[in-house]
């Protein structure tokens, strides 16, 4: 578990404090998939580096598994960052060094890992990463997402409880990044590890996170489950993101909200209710007529859900709603 | 022909330009080894020390960079003749092709110090955050990830500083270090032998087109980019 406490990051410039990080209170639980997103500079970038204290805090305590690590020394601090896994952007493997040899890397700077051991962590994992018949190439001879798991497969190799992940997949192009992000999924079910991300793409988070939080100018404004965050954001900052990631016009829609007639009603959907064939009956107990005005149905992780934009005329309105709250739909009246 | 060759090249005594080359190439051989020993830890240490670096030590810097940039901006023909007292301590003698190397080294060891650091600098940050992620302390950073990074650039820095070294060596012929330098300006300048100068001229332009073309392989070996 990894808890935030009143966790600050200021930096000096020309002598004042330019604040990074705001006193965040936070908890991140075991196991889970924690997404962080934001806009460049909101400061997640500076809270996912306070984990393992790449960026030392000027304020607050962060406790990992009960362990206060801001009072670690320096040599406590090496030995706790071998727990943590971390994969960035760019990937920053060594160029010089093979692909295997970038794997192995960490086990050795450990320096508590036997040759063969080495070998056999090394082999399992290009293995567990698809990446086994390119073990004695460059880096610099593989593609961004071959790349990017080789940097999964060096960051799991000390078989870190913590893996973090700096724009993982902002480099990459989409079907890698979905890809990649399988991956990572994939590890945090069969390996049980924490694992933070942060990205500015909110699909990112849907596809991948339990919870998500969202960043603003150094500060945590929103946070809480993906479907609560993603369905029904509260935060300006949060509904740019979700209307971003959805492709939507926010004028377009505006306009085309202005030209429907009757009442707008904005019907969420979420699990088994997505695939009911509810609209007909409600519409044939309740006797109004609706269009639709926009709709959508994709996942959130790995739960289905369905958005649609409605405007209804003539019936019995209350009726209608009624039947729809009855049958697990979230009802938002727009207009 | 050898009519010919008596009356463009009658002054030219093959054994001794033989033993100048050899001189040269041990004056240029030690002084890079030397150069190397003492400029790549002070380059290592000089970006170690920067701004915004593993350990940014602004006064230390300042020191050692005032140091280096001194024995940079002395022209070389002056510290050659400076570095004479020193020299004498050191080994007993400021002539001859040990009493050369010291004044080449340093005028060498703080070149390279700065392009070690420049190919340090270099190096992606990236990187070394990754490193110091997995736990690397600042020698493991060093040795494991900084070092063999800028390797290729560092090669060519050992080029480039050896080819500076070739005309240092060939300078310290003024306070009669040996070599093709003291030949040349013994008999080339100071006795008229404009064939002898031709000569040790184009024996310096072959050494330095060799060791460009044998450092550029060794770059080239070692670029994994």
């Amino acid at each position: 578990m990894i808890v935030f406490d009143q966790v600050q990051k200021s930096y000096q410039v020309a002598g004042r404090a330019i604040p990074a990080l705001h006193p965040t209170n936070m908890t991140i639980e075991t196991g889970e998939v924690f997404g962080i997103v934001g806009h460049s500079g909101a400061g997640k970038s500076t809270l996912v580096r306070l984990i393992n204290l790449l960026e030392p805090a000027t304020g607050g305590r962060i406790l990992i598994d009960d362990e206060d690590i801001t009072r670690y020394s320096a040599a406590e601090l090496r030995a706790f960052r071998r727990k943590v896994g971390m994969i960035f952007q760019h990937f920053n493997l060594l160029s010089s060094k093979t692909v295997a040899d970038n794997v192995a890397f960490p086990m050795k700077l450990a320096g508590i890992y036997s040759k063969a051991e080495i070998r056999s962590r090394v082999e399992e994992l290009l293995a567990r990463v698809s990446l086994s018949e390119h073990a004695n190439k460059y880096p610099s001879q593989l593609s961004g997402g071959q790349k990017q798991r080789v940097g999964i497969a060096r960051a799991l190799a000390c078989r870190p409880t913590i893996l973090l992940c700096d724009e993982a997949t902002s480099a990459l192009d989409p079907q890698t990044t979905q890809s990649v992000l399988k991956l990572l999924g994939d590890i945090n079910k069969e390996l049980g590890l924490t694992v933070v991300l942060i990205t500015h793409e909110m699909d990112v988070v849907r596809r991948v996170c339990d919870r998500v939080a969202v960043m603003d100018a150094g500060r945590v404004v929103e946070m809480g489950p993906v479907s609560e965050v993603f369905l029904h954001p509260q935060h300006p900052t949060t509904r740019d993101f979700v209307f971003e990631s959805e492709n939507i016009d926010r004028n377009e829609l505006q306009e085309d909200l202005q030209k429907a007639e009757g009442r707008i009603l904005r019907l969420t959907f979420k699990g088994e209710s997505t695939y009911k064939p509810l609209l007909g009956s409600v519409a044939r107990e309740s006797g109004v007529d609706f269009s639709i005005l926009s709709g959508r149905i994709d996942h959130i992780k790995d739960t289905p859900y369905g958005q649609l934009t409605l405007s209804l005329v003539g019936g019995d309105l209350e009726v209608a709603m009624q039947a729809l709250e009855a049958a697990d739909v979230h009802v938002e009246v727009v207009r | 022909m050898e009519a010919l060759m008596e009356t463009l090249m009658g002054n030219v005594d093959w054994a001794e330009i033989g033993w100048a080359s050899w001189d040269t190439l041990v004056m240029v051989g030690m002084s890079l080894l030397f150069s190397v020993l003492i400029g790549l830890p002070i380059g290592v240490l000089l970006f170690l020390f920067g701004k915004r670096q593993l350990l940014e030590q602004p006064v230390a810097y300042a020191i050692l960079s005032f140091v280096v940039n001194v024995l940079r901006s002395v022209p070389f023909i002056i510290l050659l003749i400076v570095m004479i007292p020193f020299t004498v301590l050191l080994i007993g003698t400021s002539l001859g092709v040990a009493g050369a190397i010291p004044p080449v080294v340093a005028g060498g060891a703080p070149f390279f110090a700065r392009l070690v650091e420049t190919s340090l600098r270099e190096v992606d940050r990236g990187i070394i955050e990754a490193t110091q992620a997995m736990g690397a302390n600042v020698r493991q950073i060093i040795f494991g990830a900084l070092l063999p990074e800028a390797l290729p650039g560092i090669i060519a820095g050992i080029t480039v500083t050896a080819i500076t070294l070739v005309s240092y060596a060939a300078m310290s012929g003024v306070i009669g270090g040996g070599g093709l330098g003291d030949l040349a300006i013994r008999f080339g300048y100071q006795r008229f032998q404009t064939d002898v100068m031709v000569i040790t001229v184009a024996l310096l332009v072959i050494f330095v087109q060799l060791l460009q073309m044998a450092g550029d392989r060794l770059v080239l070996y070692f670029s994994r980019k």
